[in-house]
Parts: structure tokens; C-alpha cells; sequence
């Protein structure tokens, strides 16, 4: 764990990595379903055999329950890669201008960038935002940029993107590693709703876009295309959902103007 | 505008919605002037292919009027006539840049989608499911093309429409079937299925210097059009195995190389065809693969089986141990549109081939609901139905 958190001395030596050994997160609902279910079976059987399938089946709901992060991750980190086919000169340049971000980052509103700081505000539910100072802790031309949040911040995360150039004809692959603390209470619940339950998966759609932007000069998409009646089930299901949700509610801008 | 939309396994209805508009710089609009219910359309109407939503629009094989264009597609002009490839591909990411323009990265908006079942995903597709990207489709009076900077190809001046509308899939469909058969002089080449995809097969085949091509089907009007294109025939309900059929005519060796156009909905009474059946209806397989089983059972030693035919799930029992043992090679996947629409323009304006001879049927739009049952169930001698939307 510790060596891949290298970037973040920050919160590192803050010692709030959760560090406690067990199952991921994402087990946690199979290992106690699945858990009960070998137990449940081993006592029915009254046996030597069961008495072993209800131990491990113990076992299995014991790992479940106290599964890393299981219940209320503390700190949460991420680490997603992507190539893109273009020199890593000229996405530096495009990533270095923060203000850039919002067209790519479905969940910022904007970035503003001072001398030393950036004022970030994402989008958050029912019309409510989130902001936070962060400054450039690291900035290598053409290969690094790193930044985190000033103390105080209602979201605290920080993060390093890497630019390296990719085998021979294949452009840059681009890595991104964040590190975050949901904030808690209120705040924290609207968090979750604004960031969901997979916060990899949007570092992976954000950087998707960020291809699709560099690459094919527009983000694709379907939002506001012709169709025939919905039922009413997906209508309600999408609404609820992160997904479906149009980039122009977001206040993505798709186009390198 | 009137658009074809999906609601349910048997379920398509012509409904009126919104015209489509310019939402990204490299779209255009265009005005449909003829488009066609697809053999895959197929496994649509009868809900073999998931995440589709009530109201979808269909079709992916569609040509038409250029009306509008986003401020980056310079190169067609209003009124222009193009047909439009049923990928959609950006032209500048790794795999465009090398060909391989169905596998573009670009343009899915919900790759995430297809990255959980396939690992990656591929390029969007018109009107074919929510995982190949959820683009509305041409079996409508208009529609929105994006990178239509790089997808449509224009068509000269006073060719009909019913001779090019089939390079927006199927033609370059079976022509990369008949190519990715890698064929040498005195190959011959078994094309199982003489849809619209197995008759651009067998085509394309003999185009590339097959030395004979052996078409399997069971419908006479559709053997009748195989032969039309140069192949023999062979109909799979007259025999009793079809493996040791092939083995007989070519002499022994096997054809060089098998050509899978069904796919996923194979039927048939032989026993790997009621396994199939119940397999499927268990929902302990999604696909039938028996013609990929017989083609990999029948193909000679080193020989290639190539597949058009669209699977999407998980095939059971496949002999896989009789393709290694063989060494054979497998090629398949979405075709790489882009290729070959330029070239086999050239080669219907030389007349080396008509497409429109696999025509059956010409309908309104608004017979379409009707005529995917008809496509579906054989009727009528259905081998192809084009649906003009501008037609009362």
C-alpha cells in the first residue's frame, strides 16, 4: 500500500490511509451472502463436514464484514491509465491550462486559476456546489503535474497525472492517481450522490473524455437525439442515475473551440 | 419526422418523433432516401441482443441527401447524396489510423458498457443497442451522422440508390468475410447461410479469385440466388451430413476455408441444434453457434474460418479442440467499413457486381413493422427488404 501511495506524502504521513488488512470493498456483499449461506447449509447437516462448512462459512462472513473500507471508506484511492495518440507535449499543455478541465470533467463546474492557486467548483446536487483551494504542489513541463487541497477545504484530495510517452507510435499514456476523503456528514451524503458509489469509474469516463477531446476533437455523444416514447421505468431509472445525465446539465463544454 | 422504433422482442412501430439535430461539430443530418431492414436487425426484433430501450430508433443500412453539417465537416456539401457506414468511426485514434476502423475508440459513448462484457469496447454502431453506443438509427426519415467529416461516401451523379445502398454494411460485410479467407488460386470456399451477407460472400469470394464456392442453405429462393452469383449449392434439409458433403465434393480435403454468415440464431434438427435450442432457452447459453461448430468440423487442415455472422454472448461446446488440432485460423468481427467502401464503389460502377439483384421486396417506411416479420419468417421469398421513406 504504502509504495503506492508515494505520491501523497500529505496524507500519508497523516497516517488516515486505511491500512487495515481484509477483502476489498466490492466483496463485501458476496463474502457475507455467501458466508451465511455455507454456514446455513453446514448446520443443516449436522455433521462432521458441516461443522467445517459452518466454520468457514463463518469465516467467510467475518472477512465480509470487516473488509477494507467495508463500511465507510476513509480515504479513497484511485489509479487509472489511458493511451492517448498524441505527443505527451500537447497534453501537458492542455491539462496545465486548468481551466481547461471542466470540458472533460463531467463533475466540475469550473477551475480558476490564480498565482500559486486554484479555485475548483464542481457541480453537486439539486443545484448545490462544492469548492475547494488547491495549489500545484509539482510541475514537471511535459511529464507531471501534481496538486492538492489547502487545509480547510470541504473536499480534501490530491493528485498527480503523469504524461509518458507510450511505445514507439502509440502516443502518451496518461496516469492518474487521486487520493480523496469524503467529507462527512451532509456534505458527505451529497458527496456520495454527486460521485457515486464507483468513484473509479468516473476518474476512468473523465479520462475517456479527455481522449476522445484530444484525439477526435469532440466528446461523443447521444444526448439530445431523437426517440420514441420511453417507458416510464427507464425514465425514472435514468433520472436517479448517474448515467443519461446530459453533458449540458453537467455544464461539460464538448468542443476544442 | 416518421422513425422506426423498437418497444419489445416482435414489437417495432413506425412513430412520429423529433427531427434530429446538429449536436457535436462533426455531425451531419441527413434526408434518408432508402434504407433496409438488415439480417442482424434481426436478432433485435427478436430480443436477442440486450441494454436496447423502448422508443430506440433501428437501422444501421441507410444513404440519403446531405441536409445540414456541423461547422468541422468540410467536405459534403447540402444536397450531396452519400451512403453512410453503419460504424461510426472518428479516423484518428490507433486503431482508424491502422485500418481497423470498427474498433475505433472514439466514438462509444457508452464504452463502459461493452469494456464489462468484452473487455474493450468498440466502435459505436447505429441504431443497434445501448451498449454499441445507443445512436438512433436510419429507418427514419432523417438522421443525425456524427464524424460524418469521415464516415458517408458520396455517390456520383445518376447511379440509383438501390445499387449502393447495400455498401453502408452488407456488401463490404461479405466482402471482408471473403478477404479474411486470405484466398489462393484453387481455394474453395464454403459459405454457410445465403442471406444478404452469405450472397455478397459468395460474390466476393468468386470477385477474389475463389476457384469454387459451395453455398449451404435450405431455402430455395435464396439457393436459387446463390447459384445466380456463381456458387454450387448445397441444401443442408436434402442431407444428411453436411460435413461429410463437403468432404465428398472437394475431394476429400476439406474447403480451405468456411464462411460463417448466420450467427447467433442458427436453427436446425440435428441434435447439436435441439442442444442448441434448449441450451438458449435455459439461459445457459446466449448464442446457437451449431453452423460454427459444422464450420469448424468441416474446414481442412490450416484452413481459416471467417465470421461475418454476429455473435454477441456465450457460445457452449464449442469444438475447439478440432480447430487446434487443425491449426486453423479464426477471423471475424464488425467490418472495417471505412475500407472497402471506396473500392467496391468502383467495382459496382465498373459493373463487376450488381447489389441490388438481392432485392425482394420494396416498401413505404411505414410497412416496415410488417416486413421485419416477413424478413424474419422467410415469407414471400424474402431475401432483402429496402424501405423508402419518402414513399406515401
Amino acid at each position: 500500500m504504502s509504495s503506492q501511495h508515494a505520491d501523497f506524502p500529505f496524507l500519508r504521513t497523516r497516517r488516515q490511509v486505511n491500512q487495515r488488512k481484509g477483502a476489498s470493498r466490492a466483496l463485501r456483499i458476496p463474502l457475507i451472502a455467501g458466508g451465511a449461506t455455507l454456514a446455513a447449509l453446514g448446520i443443516k447437516r449436522r455433521s462432521l463436514l458441516g461443522a467445517g462448512m459452518a466454520a468457514g462459512g463463518g469465516l467467510l462472513m467475518y472477512r465480509g464484514i470487516t473488509a477494507k473500507g467495508a463500511w465507510l471508506p476513509t480515504l479513497i484511492h484511485v489509479r487509472k491509465s489511458i493511451t492517448i495518440d498524441k505527443p505527451p507535449e500537447e497534453l501537458y499543455r492542455f491539462w496545465r491550462d486548468f481551466e481547461n478541465l471542466p470540458r472533460f470533467m463531467r463533475h466540475l463546474k469550473s477551475v480558476r486559476s490564480g498565482a500559486s492557486r486554484l479555485h475548483w467548483v464542481s457541480t453537486g446536487p439539486l443545484g448545490k456546489s462544492f469548492s475547494w483551494e488547491a495549489e500545484i504542489v509539482e510541475d514537471r513541463e511535459n511529464e507531471l503535474i501534481s496538486w492538492r487541497t489547502l487545509p480547510g477545504s470541504q473536499i480534501e484530495n490530491q493528485g498527480t497525472v503523469r504524461f509518458q510517452p507510450a511505445p514507439e507510435g502509440r502516443g502518451t499514456e496518461v496516469r492518474v492517481e487521486l487520493l480523496y476523503r469524503p467529507p462527512a456528514g451532509r456534505v458527505g451524503a451529497a458527496f456520495a450522490m454527486l460521485f457515486g458509489e464507483e468513484p473509479e469509474q468516473q476518474i476512468r469516463e473523465d479520462l475517456r473524455r479527455f481522449k476522445e477531446l484530444m484525439e477526435a476533437g469532440e466528446i461523443a455523444t447521444t444526448d439530445g437525439q431523437p426517440h420514441g416514447r420511453r417507458s416510464k421505468v427507464t425514465t425514472i431509472l435514468k433520472s436517479v442515475s448517474g448515467f443519461g445525465r446530459s453533458d449540458e446539465q453537467m455544464g461539460a463544454q464538448r468542443v476544442i473551440s | 419526422m416518421k422513425a422506426l422504433c423498437w418497444y419489445g422482442k416482435e414489437d417495432v412501430r413506425v412513430e412520429t418523433v423529433p427531427d434530429p439535430k446538429i449536436l457535436n461539430p462533426r455531425d451531419a443530418i441527413i434526408e434518408i432516401t432508402r434504407t433496409a431492414i438488415c439480417g442482424s436487425d434481426l436478432h433485435l426484433y427478436d430480443g436477442f441482443i440486450p441494454t436496447m430501450e423502448a422508443g430506440d430508433i433501428l437501422g444501421h443500412e441507410f444513404m440519403g441527401e446531405v441536409v445540414e453539417t456541423g461547422s468541422e465537416v468540410k467536405n459534403l456539401k447540402r444536397g450531396e447524396k452519400v451512403v453512410v457506414p453503419f460504424t461510426i468511426a472518428c479516423g484518428q485514434c490507433f486503431y482508424c489510423r491502422r485500418g481497423l476502423w470498427s474498433a475505433c475508440d472514439n466514438t462509444n459513448p457508452n464504452a463502459w458498457m461493452m469494456e464489462k462484457m468484452y473487455g474493450y469496447s468498440g466502435s459505436g454502431l447505429f441504431g443497434y443497442s445501448h451498449l454499441m453506443g445507443g445512436y438512433a438509427g436510419g429507418q427514419a426519415q432523417y438522421v443525425r451522422v456524427p464524424f460524418a467529416d469521415v464516415g458517408p461516401l458520396k455517390v456520383p451523379d445518376g447511379v440509383p440508390d438501390d445499387k449502393v445502398l447495400f455498401l453502408s454494411d452488407i456488401f463490404p460485410t461479405g466482402y471482408m468475410a471473403a478477404e479474411n479467407c486470405d484466398i489462393k488460386p484453387g481455394d474453395v470456399i464454403a459459405v454457410w447461410g445465403c442471406g444478404p451477407v452469405g450472397q455478397f460472400a459468395i460474390r466476393s469470394a468468386l470477385l477474389l479469385g475463389a476457384a469454387e464456392v459451395i453455398a449451404i442453405d435450405r431455402f430455395p429462393e435464396r439457393l436459387q440466388l446463390a447459384e445466380r452469383g456463381g456458387a454450387e449449392t448445397l441444401d443442408y434439409s436434402r442431407c444428411d451430413d453436411v460435413v461429410e458433403e463437403l468432404k465428398f465434393r472437394t475431394g476429400g480435403r476439406g474447403p480451405d476455408a468456411c464462411i460463417d454468415a448466420v450467427g447467433m440464431e442458427a436453427h436446425a434438427t440435428t441434435p447439436s441444434g435441439i442442444y442448441d435450442e434448449i441450451e438458449s432457452r435455459l439461459m445457459l447459453e446466449t448464442d446457437r453457434p451449431m453452423v460454427l461448430r459444422q464450420a469448424i468440423q468441416a474446414c481442412r487442415k490450416g484452413g481459416t474460418v471467417s465470421i461475418p455472422g454476429v455473435y454477441a454472448g456465450l457460445l457452449n461446446k464449442i469444438n475447439f479442440g478440432a480447430a487446434f488440432g487443425k491449426g486453423l485460423t479464426f477471423r471475424m468481427g464488425q467490418t472495417n467499413m471505412h475500407k472497402y467502401m471506396q473500392p467496391l464503389l468502383q467495382k459496382i460502377l465498373d459493373g463487376a457486381i450488381d447489389p441490388s439483384e438481392i432485392i425482394s421486396h420494396r416498401v413505404a417506411l411505414r410497412d416496415a413493422p410488417r416486413m421485419y416479420k416477413v424478413f424474419r419468417d422467410k415469407q414471400d421469398h424474402c431475401t432483402k427488404v429496402v424501405l423508402d421513406p419518402k414513399a406515401a
